[in-house]
Order: C-alpha cells, then structure tokens, then sequence
C-alpha cells in the first residue's frame, strides 16, 4: 500500500488519546508504545481487505495484549474497516468497540481476546489449521512483555516450536513496563530471546519498535525463515510520543484529563517539542 | 441390569470420533497426553493427520481449538473433566464460550466412577462451572448408544459443546429400536404418578432400579434421562413435576450447581414442588474401586433407594 506510514500513526496516536480521553477509560501506554507495529501490519505486511473481513483466505491478527484496543481500532479504522466515526463510541454501551476486542462484533478483529496469555494460543491454533489444510495465511499475534510472564504462552511456543510453525510470527512489544511497575520490579521474562531461542524459535531483535524501516527488514526476514516460528522483539516505549506519558508506569491503564489530552494532542500535532 | 452388556462411554466417544471421520475430512481431535484413555486415540489411530497430541497443556490446546475453529473448522478437545473444565475454564470461558465458536470438549473420567485415582481426578464439579458460561451446551450421556449419539449431534450443532464422558463400563439400556436422541430434549423411561426421578449420567439405570424397586412397594415412579443439563427440557420436567408433585434429582457430580440446581431453578420459576437432591455431597472422593467408592457416597441403588424412600415419607 502506497501511504506515508509516519502520518498514519500519527493519526493512530491522536485516535487512541481521543478514545481513551472519550471512554474516561482504556489503555493509552501500551497502545502507543504497540503503534507502530500495528500500523505497519495492517498497511503493509497482511493480506487483508477491508471490504472482506472474513475473507477465508486473510492472514490473521490476534491482539495477545488485548488491552490495548485503541490502538487497533485505530489502525483499522485508518485502514477502512469501520467507520473512524465509531471510534467516539469505544468502551461505551451498545458499541461495537468492545473493551477488549470481541470478533463477533467488529470488522477485522480475527479472536476475541482479553484475558493474557490466550490469544497466543489461537494464533498457534490458526497457524496449525493452515498448515493442516495447506492453506497459505500467515499468522500474526502481538504479546506484551509483561503478558509472557503468564504459563500459557510458553505452552503455546512450545507447540508451535516443536510443529515448526513457520507461518507464525509473534511480536513482543518489548516497553519494560507492566501494569504494577517495570519488569523487573515484578518477575521478568528476560532474557526474552534466549527463552525464545529455546523453544525453537527464530528470534529477530529490532532495537527501535518504532522505526518503520527496522519493522519492515524484521517482518521481510521472518518471511525467509522455513522450520519455525518467528518471533520479534520489537524494543519500545510505552507511551511513545506523548512526553509525559513515556516510560510512566502511571500511564498503563488510565484516562487524561481535558488539560492533558489536550497537551498531549498539540505534541501528536507537532506545535510543542 | 446384571445381564445387560457393559460399556464405558468413554469408548463410544472413540467409536464416534472415528465414524465422524469417514465423513467429515475437516475434522481435527485434540487431546492432551491421554488419548489412551479417553479413546480419542482411537480417532488418531484412523486418521493420524487430523489427529493432534498436544502434550500436557490443557489451556493450550483449549486455546488452539479455539484458533482452528475461527478458521472455519470444527474440533474436539479432548481430555479428563478434571482438566478441561476445571484447569481450562477461563479458556473454554474466554476463547471459546465468548466468541461462540465450535469446539467441542470431549471430557471423559468424570465424575466419582473414576475410582482408584480419587479425588485429585474425580471432578464433580464440571457441570456446575460448564452450564454458567452463556450459549454453552452441556452434555452427560447415559449409556454408550446415546454417548455415539450425542458425539455426532455436537458436530452438527452450532456452538461449544461440553460432553461428559466416564471411565467406568456401565450398562447399554438405550437399546429400543425407537431410541432418538436430541440435544435439550429429555427421554421419559418410564411414566409414573406418584414421584419424578430425573437423572443424567450413568445414575439413568440407577434410578431405573429405584423406580422397579418402588414399583414393588406400591410406588409408580416416573423416570426421567435428561441427558442435556444445559439447555435443560423444562417443558418436560415441570409438565413431569406437575403431575407427581414430588422431584428427585439423581447425579454423579455435587449437589451444588449441577443438575439438582438447574432442575430447583426451572421448577422454582414454573412448578414449585418438593425436590430431593441426590449426588456427591460438599466433599471430595477417595481412592477405590469404583462401585466401592459410588456406594460409600450414596450413589449405588440401595443408597438412592433409601433416600428416595425417606423424601416420600
């Protein structure tokens, strides 16, 4: 797709501060720290049409990290699947913008998720399905750092290891942040890439997860690798390009004020550094 | 039912799953590390590329079926009550029941009857946790006839299906010609006036000797299988209750939230009536044979006929 990737998650950043503004709700510090990955999935690495969401023969996306919502409905509303409208009604009632994602009501969410260290799991699911019925999707799920602290997810990445799922690709959105304090205040997973390794993995470390061009070299390279499954670690910052908001443990799960939104806004905007 | 032939409905599930693959070439079986003995292996045996061992990870393989059936494709998950209703519930909860897709769990060693393993592996409290989560379907066959049944109509149904199968050989009663089975839809045994016994699971020939046992004494009983618990036939049971004026409750699980709850809430709400409620009580099981450890816990016929006779006074 021919776009200026930087201005759509500019506009995917403003989104998720208006949702999460909206709502008085929802997560702004892992949405923004997940924004450029997302951004760069839905308009340029999957097979995806808006106008199909359920076409059979997508490649799918499972949000592991299913808090982080308004940065993926911000990208599909960017990207067409529903009107950007809608965007106004997330965590309200009747919405179709569920807290955290339901795929049954909302266009282009492929599983409902929410709860850590599940979503993993159905991507591992697909990726066999694919395998078994030689379809040719490939797989995508986004998992926070913190989110691998759950047993689950290494069930499922030793699963998709051992059945060498190489149409599976998994992205830890790597902020050094979880919902009580940083990683390694509460149990860290690290060293990530050498558990990954250890389940079978191929492990490719991106040092900038919000760098579009390291994204795309990281993404091209897990489309080379045959016999297992891919996971990058994209290195990030939670609450990427809102300054007070960055690396703030304070930011994983609440709303700004009128102020701070809309200070947070004039610096998306670009009119203060 | 001394001369009547003994099967586990364990093996009809392993029966079923390999006749539903001659026909359906889609069809992926999961298990967990024990598909000896649930019998899905039976399954593997026939079709090893649409089988799939997923190791000792319940949660996991709850969570791949659910992956595969939002591909499209319907699969059974298959391991001990124990593990898929309990250890599993939040992913049977939240992959599978919230996004409604069509996985369906083959939980067999249900219940007490699994005997000498005891109580860290006999779940009964299965049906209490599977019946809470909304559009989930809620299975405990009787005999092997309608456990291959019941197999076949989770396939076809739309939805998560629970199935509760069990480790021990009980006896094949379901063997009139006109047997139908289908999903919510109780079968009356026997019509009776006096005293309502509603059971599910291997309890259904229990309460059938109750009944013939009651029958001697001046009792006509009527007999209720209700093998689907959720949803629950509450046409036939209040119409049931409605006319004998007395219900008991008859399950191989606790008597709190299975099939005594579900039958008290339907009848509170439409045809209040006293009901007896049998099964385990708030206890856990012990290691033992199984008939040994069905009787210690009040679930062989002489015990439900004594409770029974007791709720009549």
């Amino acid at each position: 797709m021919d776009v200026d990737l930087k201005q759509v998650a500019r506009e995917v950043r403003k989104s998720i501060l208006t949702q999460v503004f909206t709502a008085k709700s929802g997560h702004p510090g892992g949405s923004l720290s997940a924004t450029e990955i997302l951004t760069y999935l839905y308009f340029k690495e999957m097979h995806v049409d808006p106008t199909k969401p359920n076409c059979p023969c997508r490649d799918r996306f499972v949000l592991s990290k299913g808090h982080v919502t308004p940065a993926l409905y911000g990208v599909l509303a960017e990207r067409g699947f529903f009107p950007k409208e809608e965007l106004k009604t997330f965590r309200a009632l009747n919405s179709r913008l569920q807290g955290h994602p339901n795929m049954n009501d909302t266009p282009g969410v492929d599983m409902s998720t929410g709860s850590l260290g599940q979503g993993v799991s159905t991507a591992v699911g697909m990726a066999l399905a694919g395998k078994k019925f030689n379809k040719d999707y490939r797989v995508y799920a986004l998992l926070g750092d913190g989110e691998i602290e759950e047993g689950q997810v290494w069930e499922a990445a030793m699963f998709a290891g051992n059945h060498q799922l190489d149409n599976l690709t998994l992205i830890v959105d790597n902020n050094n942040l979880q919902l009580d304090g940083s990683l390694d205040q509460i149990n860290t997973p690290q060293p990530i890439d050498e558990k990954f390794k250890a389940f079978k993995f191929h492990v490719i470390d991106v040092a900038d997860g919000h760098d579009f061009d390291q994204l795309a070299a990281a993404f091209a390279e897990a489309r080379t690798v045959k016999g297992q499954p891919t996971v990058i670690i994209a290195h990030t910052v939670k609450g990427k390009g809102v300054s007070f908001m960055e690396n703030q443990v304070g930011w994983h799960g609440k709303a700004p004020n009128q102020e701070q939104y809309e200070q947070a806004l004039k610096e998306l905007e670009g009119e203060v550094a | 039912m001394a001369d009547v032939q003994k099967i586990a409905t364990r093996e009809a599930y392993g029966k079923a799953l390999v006749e539903l693959g001659k026909e359906h070439d889609d069809l992926l079986v999961f298990d967990a590390d024990l598909a000896e003995a649930t019998r899905s292996g039976k399954y593997g045996e026939e079709y090893p590329e649409r089988f799939v061992d997923c190791g000792i990870a319940e949660a996991n393989m709850i969570g791949m079926a659910a992956g595969v059936a939002a591909t499209g494709h319907k699969v059974f998950a298959t391991s001990f009550a124990m593990f898929t209703s309990g250890r599993a519930f939040e992913q049977i909860r939240n992959s599978v029941g919230y996004p409604h897709l069509n996985v369906k769990i083959g939980a067999t060693h249900g219940g007490l009857s699994v005997g000498e393993d005891g109580a860290t592996h006999q779940c009964n409290e299965d049906i209490a946790v599977m019946r809470t989560i909304p559009g989930m379907t809620v299975i405990i066959p009787s005999d092997a006839v309608e456990a291959e049944a019941a197999v076949k109509a989770a396939y076809d149904h739309d939805g998560p299906v629970y199935m509760r199968f069990g480790r021990l050989p009980v006896p094949v009663f379901n063997t009139n010609p006109d047997y139908h089975f289908e999903l919510g839809k109780g079968i009356v045994l026997k019509e009776g006036t006096d005293v309502t016994l509603v059971a599910c699971g291997l309890m259904v020939p229990v309460a059938l000797e109750v009944a013939e046992q009651l029958a001697a004494e001046g009792v006509n009983a009527e007999v209720i299988n209700i093998h689907t618990i959720k949803p629950l036939d509450t046409e036939l049971i209040t119409a049931s209750a409605a006319k004998t004026g007395k219900v008991v409750t008859i399950e191989e699980h606790s008597v709190i939230g299975g099939l005594g709850s579900a039958v008290c809430q339907a009848l509170s709400e439409n045809t209040p009536v006293p009901v007896k409620v049998i099964g385990v009580q708030d206890t856990y099981g012990e290691s033992g044979p199984a008939l040994q450890v069905l009787a210690k816990y009040g679930l062989d016929t002489p015990s439900v006929l004594a409770s029974v006779k007791d709720f009549l006074k």
